[in-house]
């Protein structure tokens, strides 16, 4: 069992992830637990794609007789990195806005909508 | 009353992702390598740079790089757009 | 937010051009070592980072205006999209400029070797491209946030 510890790590990512969403009332938590899920998901995409003993995909001045990694995980990986900047970047800023209209972070006063 | 129903779902899920990870493929061992397998030999040939995996992004896959960059410039005029009166 | 320290701000007056050229080395050199247009695009944008926490936000924009990073942000994704549409005789995204003998278009050697800068094709031209417009977007939304978090503060009664 101890030969699949990097899918032992992702799922301490992703449960620590789903923890925070379903328990925390704090906003700022809540994006923290969402940030959390996206990089599990990252790391889970780069460990499938791994041979043993092979050294990086890149052929200037590589080590000679040696196999090579899959690359294609890499290149997926990524656009995934990016496209959670942007959803991090758009969720605190929507938090930052509910703390200047409502005056609190707290998820069980600002469900009401007032006018 | 709600945290016992929450409690005991988390932990279902949480003994659902336990299982999957022990019997997963053991690691370091890819199955299914033809397509990669392909782009090592012929990516010097074809496109002509030294880095396989810059190759890939732009341009055997250049398709999924063209909505990655909209995204992150829709992601820009979004944060702009809700600071609209702050830089005013 | 406050400026720092003076001593924070000379070290910041001496390291931010280091990290600007390093980033744009990582850019350029995208299609032979570890690399590319995203990786050197978000260590680029560290340096206006830097630049943001050490004088804060109020001075700040005297150096980092946003009209010139959004007008340079699009010019990024429109020659990004420019050097997608020239292949068309072909296919959409063709690399039209690799093994032919112009511009960046010296055939490679195979195997293992220690790099020519002169091979690649349209690849270079679209790292320097998405590099320009991945430093832009990020340093918009730090400068963004923190004149947004001046104006959402609750003001302190004593």
């Amino acid at each position: 069992m101890i030969d699949n510890f990097p899918y032992i790590a992702v799922i301490i990512f992703i449960g620590l992830g789903i923890y925070t969403l379903m328990f925390k009332k704090n906003l700022i938590k809540i994006a923290i637990g969402v940030c959390l899920i996206e990089n599990g998901a990252n790391l889970f995409l780069i460990t499938l794609g791994y041979r043993k003993g092979a050294v990086a995909p890149i052929y200037t001045l590589a080590p000679s007789g040696q196999s090579m990694v899959l690359p294609t995980p890499q290149a997926l990986t990524l656009t995934s990195i990016v496209i959670g900047i942007a959803t991090t970047a758009l969720m605190l800023s929507i938090a930052m806005m509910i703390y200047k209209h409502y005056g609190t972070l707290d998820t069980d006063q600002v469900r009401r909508l007032r006018g | 009353m709600k945290k016992i129903i929450f409690g005991v779902a988390f932990l279902l899920f949480f003994s659902f992702l336990i299982v999957s990870a022990i019997n997963m493929r053991s690691f370091g061992e890819p199955t299914f390598s033809e397509m990669d397998d392909y782009f090592i030999e012929n990516a010097q040939s074809e496109t002509g740079v030294n880095n396989v995996v810059t190759s890939i992004v732009f341009d055997y896959r250049g398709f999924d790089t063209l909505g990655e960059a909209t995204v992150l410039f829709t992601a820009v005029v979004g944060v702009v757009a809700l600071f609209r009166r702050a830089i005013k | 937010m406050k400026q720092m320290s003076k001593i924070v701000r000379t070290i910041t007056n001496l390291l931010y051009g280091f990290i600007i050229i390093f980033g744009f080395y990582v850019i350029v050199h995208g299609h032979l070592t570890p690399g590319g247009g995203f990786q050197g695009g978000a260590v680029a944008a560290s340096a206006f980072a830097l630049l943001l926490v050490s004088y804060g936000s109020l001075n700040i924009q005297k150096f980092l205006k946003k009209d010139l990073l959004s007008i340079l942000e699009s010019c990024g994704l429109t020659m990004f999209i420019v050097l997608a549409f020239l292949g068309l005789g072909i296919t959409f995204f063709y690399n039209f400029l690799a093994n032919s003998g112009s511009w960046f278009g010296d055939t490679a050697v195979i195997g293992i070797n220690s790099g020519n800068m002169n091979t690649g094709g349209v690849i270079p031209l679209m790292n320097i491209a998405v590099g320009l417009e991945v430093l832009s977007a990020l340093g918009v939304i730090v400068l963004i946030m923190a004149i947004g978090a001046e104006f959402t503060k609750k003001k302190e009664n004593s």
